[in-house]
């Protein structure tokens, strides 16, 4: 299957070309520019390079968040618009699943993160069993403090995965003396990994598809705080 | 006849703010689809236009609302000569849903994006109407533009005028607020005024002599002073008497600095433009003083007059046939300014 996947949750932009399980073209770049401006010329790159055409594709692959809403949003409706305007199938991967990639060899458990202000973190929790995902923890909207007093009750070492490690790495060691971290700017693994996750998943509807902002937006919250839903 | 293309089918898209809406135009002037989500019911909640909220919204709706227009058109991808999108002024994360949705399907469909102003799809909204004849003067009335724009021929643009404080849309809104009218407050206020009559004398901003700006922040606080008074004497003021007097005030400026700018620059036609241009006090005041008159005015029909994806595919069509295409970074600009030939 000839899969175009992206990823736009964090600063990093990936943009891959895959066929079944072999990566054809991957482009990852991690700066702070505004992926509006990075992604299409990186799909662009990506079929010159491999001299494929946009209706030889097959599946569309994306990360479904959680992360910035702006960033996620503009992967999620390219995404979409992709796989309407082709007719083909789309798959939607948590960006924290993504990330988790990144820990794969990696004999313990896996949590990735991202900072969501104010001492709160989007993250979940995953193991991987001779490759294979498995998820421990589903992904949340959660204080880092609530979370790592979770992660306490862990035997296995935990690695964590993030591009937000820095803002956390002494809150973390406090809690986990024992904790692993990635190498800074190391984190990413790369979007061609999404071709591992659909092998075990069902497209999903495309007009349909919204990302997973694990959060209402704020007026939204307050709102029914007030009135109730 | 040469061979030059001049027939044009092009799929516009329209994100800026509340209204996820896309649209089928043929050769800039023929509707062949428009098809419009409002948000409007969610955002009553909150009384204006929440930008994530809306951000949200427009992912829900952004690939049905273009697979609707080109149904209702009875059009394929492959008829399609180009792409057209809201590049700007507006919420930059709407924006930015409608221009990723726009170069995805304009790539994978191997067809150009044609990026496009608001403000000018304002003014093309005419164009589906009747063509529009140059040179002509724009008025353009909305929640975030108040504007005499002056235009020689196609997409080219001098500011005459513009507000030095609030868009008359703003103004409507925020005083519907103090009279507690119901969001969005604008037709509210419009409904309201037409029932009574313009008994209270509230203050008009001519500013400086000759000048073409507007102000309406001072009208604004006349009216919440006015209620602010009454209520400490313990009177009530009419509420219906309140919107009466402050749209006669609204329209009595914008009439009379649209009639001023006309002096100053004669043209063959007036285009009212943007969600204001549906107010039925400014079209009457309008049409009142278009009468006898040499240029002739042109206000859009309701539906045209509020945003939509047609003004856009409209003003897109001259885009595309002088070439003016987008490159692979477009991005939304949340305070695009028009591409003017000169400023005042
Ligand atoms: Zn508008």
């Amino acid at each position: 299957m000839r899969m175009l996947s992206i990823d736009t949750s964090t600063y990093c932009l990936s943009a891959a070309l895959t066929e079944d399980r072999e990566r054809i073209a991957e482009i990852t770049t991690n700066i702070k520019k505004n992926h509006s401006l990075r992604l299409q010329p990186a799909v662009r790159t990506l079929m010159e390079e491999t001299g494929w055409k946009m209706k030889d594709l097959e599946a569309v692959g994306v990360t479904a968040g959680p992360g910035s809403y702006t960033g996620v949003r503009i992967g999620v409706t390219s995404a979409k618009s992709y796989a309407w305007a082709l007719d083909i199938p789309l798959y939607a991967v948590s960006s924290l699943e993504l990330l988790s990639y990144s820990g794969r060899g990696f004999h313990g458990l896996v949590c990735p993160f991202l900072d969501a202000r104010r001492g709160r973190v989007f993250t979940g929790l995953y193991a991987y069993d001779d490759g294979h995902m498995q998820q421990v923890e589903e992904d949340r909207n959660t204080s880092m403090e609530d979370w790592l007093e979770r992660l306490q009750r862990e035997e296995k070492p935990i690695l964590f995965v993030s591009p937000d490690a820095d803002v956390f790495r002494s809150t973390i060691c406090g809690a986990l003396p024992e904790a692993f971290f990635t190498e800074r700017g190391d984190y990413h693994p790369g979007v061609s990994m999404i071709r591992y996750a659909v092998e075990r998943q069902e497209p999903v509807d495309t007009h349909a598809f919204v990302p997973n902002y694990t959060r209402l937006a704020e007026a939204e919250a307050k709102w029914r705080e007030q009135y109730g839903n | 006849m040469g061979e030059i293309m001049t027939t044009s089918l092009i799929l516009a898209v329209e994100t800026s703010c509340d209204e996820t809406a896309a649209a089928v135009i043929q050769n800039g002037n023929e509707i062949r689809s428009s098809v419009i989500a409002s948000q409007m019911e969610s955002h009553q909640r909150f009384g204006g236009v929440v930008p994530e909220v809306a951000s949200r919204h427009h992912v829900e709706q952004i690939t049905l609302v273009m697979e609707q227009a080109l149904a209702e058109a009875d059009v394929s991808p492959d008829d399609l000569d180009a792409v057209a999108v809201t590049e700007g002024p507006g919420l930059v994360g709407a924006l930015l849903v409608g221009i990723s949705a726009v170069k995805a399907a304009a790539f994978a469909w191997d067809l150009p994006v044609l990026p496009v102003h608001h403000i000018a799809g304002h003014i093309y909204a005419n164009h589906l109407v009747e063509e529009l004849t140059f040179p002509l003067m724009a008025l353009v009335v909305s929640g975030g533009h108040t504007e005499l724009i002056y235009m020689e021929d196609h997409h080219s643009y001098e500011k005459l005028g513009e507000t030095r404080d609030d868009a008359v849309g703003e103004a409507y809104d925020k005083v519907a607020r103090t009279i507690g009218l119901p969001y969005p407050g604008g037709p509210e206020i419009d409904k309201l005024a037409g029932t009574a009559e313009p008994e209270l004398a509230l203050p008009r901003a001519w500013l400086e002599e000759g000048s073409l700006d507007f102000s309406f922040s001072g009208l604004k606080s006349a009216v919440i002073n006015t209620l602010h008074n009454a209520e400490q004497k313990g009177r009530t003021v009419d509420p219906a008497v309140l919107a009466a007097s402050f749209q006669e005030a609204v329209c009595d400026v914008l009439v009379t600095k649209t009639m001023q700018a006309l002096e100053q620059r004669p043209v063959r036609q007036l285009v009212v433009a943007g969600g204001v241009a549906a107010n039925q006090g400014l079209r009457a005041g309008l049409e009142e003083a278009a009468a006898g008159q040499e240029w002739k005015l042109s206000i859009p029909p309701l539906a045209l007059c509020t945003d939509n994806a047609a003004m856009i595919g409209a003003a897109a069509h001259q885009q595309w046939l002088k070439g003016q295409k987008a490159d692979d970074r477009l991005n939304g600009m949340p305070g695009l300014p028009l591409p003017l030939t000169s400023s005042s």
